[in-house]
């Protein structure tokens, strides 16, 4: 296939970028959106020219570094997947496609298509763990814990961290991986001795960061790879409103 | 937002309810009696001062808000396939706020202040004790907002009170003003087709029992039948 690509192209954080566009003639339906990648940056090398840089690690769904803001979706036109999940055979032959960064406050773009995304970890670090020493692992039956609720807790622990939800968020909010990582904690035993403060604090931390606040588009939901509920979202409004009116002040 | 947002919710339902007085067939005397009644009784008159403070904190707050949230994002996407993910009405809350806003203004200015403040004639209801039948025709001012009475002479009951129904039915004969009022009906029925359902999941009320129902009463009552209602008044008396 042929594929003209327009990916935004930017120097560093400090500098304003802008689109630069490219002909692939060679692209294989079967290669991933990142393999494209790789097959641009050869021949932006071959050229003598910079290659774009772009995040990704694993290249297999899991790690959540390959954002990638394709023709105004995060992750692509396809549900429920990374980018690099997302293969050629999902665009047509001459398509034009636009690659951008995500782009949010919260995420400064350090260059090309490559963001800063370290104020997620600073939101983890505020709250999103357990204090105690959870020891190994127990007995399956020691602690008993309804079927329905551990299957919601691992389908909110299911959250891979990529940002896709700040992305397509038309506010730049950060409710959804804020949420899923709350809820998570918030649905075992384990989580319970810090929840309220661990709500606030994630909240907090998340306000800090200069992410927008939830409208409830549900544009998170709709585009997150790992189809994260919005009603984690709706827990973490009842566990924050709940931790406001009660959590003990120090 | 939420909070305000459902008490608005409450204030169109108890207007509408008010309101639908202006289809009854008795020359304007239940509507116009019910005008002296929404603007004498006190503890209508206290949460109504509680409403317009509650506008004007929720459109405010709202449009803060959005502006906030512009910020989040500084710089903007190229291109962005909004559709793919989210519903407009979602999207386009600010902008049916502020239309909202401004028929709020223009409709307090119309009907509101004219009847406070400015001259409204009065109407004098001759009603006949016995079999109902009623007459009426234009009446000096009086004193009071409200005069009843009955006379064991002639057995007729006596109502004299402003006439705001004919301010409303003489409004409603401009097309431009029930073109206005029908948009205005629109823009209600999409902030609330997304707004009455985000409200409960901004309250944190999400559950696959209730879902349905609050997604129901959202798009049918809020988003259809209660705009649908308050812009057949003007409709009504325009085409009548
Ligand atoms: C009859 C009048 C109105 C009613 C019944 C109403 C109702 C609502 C409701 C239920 C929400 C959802 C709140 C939430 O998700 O937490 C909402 C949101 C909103 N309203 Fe209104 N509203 C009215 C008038 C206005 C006006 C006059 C403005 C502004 C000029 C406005 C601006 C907004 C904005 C910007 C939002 C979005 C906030 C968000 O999505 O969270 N509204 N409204
Ligand atoms: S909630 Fe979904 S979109 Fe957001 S960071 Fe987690 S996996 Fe990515
Ligand atoms: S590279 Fe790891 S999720 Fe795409």
């Amino acid at each position: 296939m042929k594929i003209t690509l327009k990916v935004w192209r930017q120097k560093n954080t400090n500098t304003s970028g802008q689109f630069e566009t490219y002909k692939l003639d060679h692209v294989s339906e079967d290669m991933s959106f990142l393999e494209m990648f790789d097959v641009l940056n050869e021949q932006l090398i071959n050229e003598g020219k910079e290659p774009v840089v772009f995040d990704h690690d694993c290249r297999e769904g899991i790690c959540g570094m390959c954002s990638m803001y394709i023709n105004g979706r995060p992750h692509g036109p396809k549900h429920g997947v990374t980018t690099c999940q997302l293969h050629m055979r999902s665009f047509k032959d001459g398509d034009i496609i636009v690659v951008e960064p995500w782009r949010a406050a919260a995420f400064p773009v350090l260059k090309d298509l490559s963001v800063d995304r370290s104020s997620f970890d600073r939101i983890m670090s505020a709250g999103g763990f357990v204090s105690v020493n959870a020891g190994n692992a127990q007995d399956a039956n020691n602690l008993p814990i309804g079927k329905e609720i551990a299957d919601e807790a691992f389908m909110s622990a299911a959250c891979i961290g990529c940002g896709a939800c700040v992305a397509a968020c038309k506010n730049a909010s950060a409710m959804l991986f804020v949420s899923a990582k709350v809820s998570q904690l918030a649905l075992l035993p384990q989580g319970q001795p810090e929840a309220k403060r661990r709500a606030i604090a994630m909240v907090n931390q998340m306000d800090a960061e200069g992410f927008g606040a939830c409208t409830n588009t549900g544009a998170c939901s709709a585009e997150c790879p790992k189809e994260i509920s919005l009603s984690n979202i709706a827990r973490l409004n009842r566990e924050y409103l709940s931790a406001s009116f009660t959590a003990q002040v120090d | 937002m939420a909070l305000t947002g459902l008490f608005l919710c409450t204030f169109l339902l108890v207007h509408l309810i008010g309101n639908l007085q202006l289809f009854k067939a008795d020359g304007g005397m239940a509507f116009n009696v019910y005008a002296v009644f929404m603007t004498t009784n006190p503890l209508i008159k206290f949460t109504s001062y509680g409403l317009y403070a509650i506008i004007i904190f929720h459109a405010f707050w709202g449009l803060y808000l959005v502006s906030e949230n512009k910020k989040a994002r500084p710089v903007a996407y190229a291109m962005v396939d909004g559709k793919a993910n989210s519903q407009w009405t979602s999207r386009w809350m600010g902008v049916l706020g502020t239309i909202i806003l401004a028929f709020i203004v223009m409709h307090m200015a119309g009907f509101w202040a004219k009847y406070k403040f400015g001259e409204v004639p009065y109407v004098q209801y001759e009603r006949n004790i016995v079999d109902g039948s009623m007459t009426y025709g234009p009446s000096a001012p009086i004193e009071s907002k409200k005069e009843q009475f009955v006379s064991a002479e002639t057995g007729m009951e006596y109502t004299i009170v402003k006439d705001l129904y004919t301010e409303v039915a003489v409004a409603f004969k401009e097309w431009w003003i029930v073109l206005l009022y029908v948009l205005a009906m629109a823009a209600v029925s999409f902030h609330l087709v997304h707004g009455f359902s985000s409200a409960f999941q901004t309250l944190g009320v999400h559950h696959s029992k209730y879902n349905g129902l609050i997604k129901f009463v959202g798009i049918w009552v809020f988003g259809i039948i209660v705009p649908i209602l308050f812009a057949a008044m003007p409709v009504y008396f325009f085409i009548q």
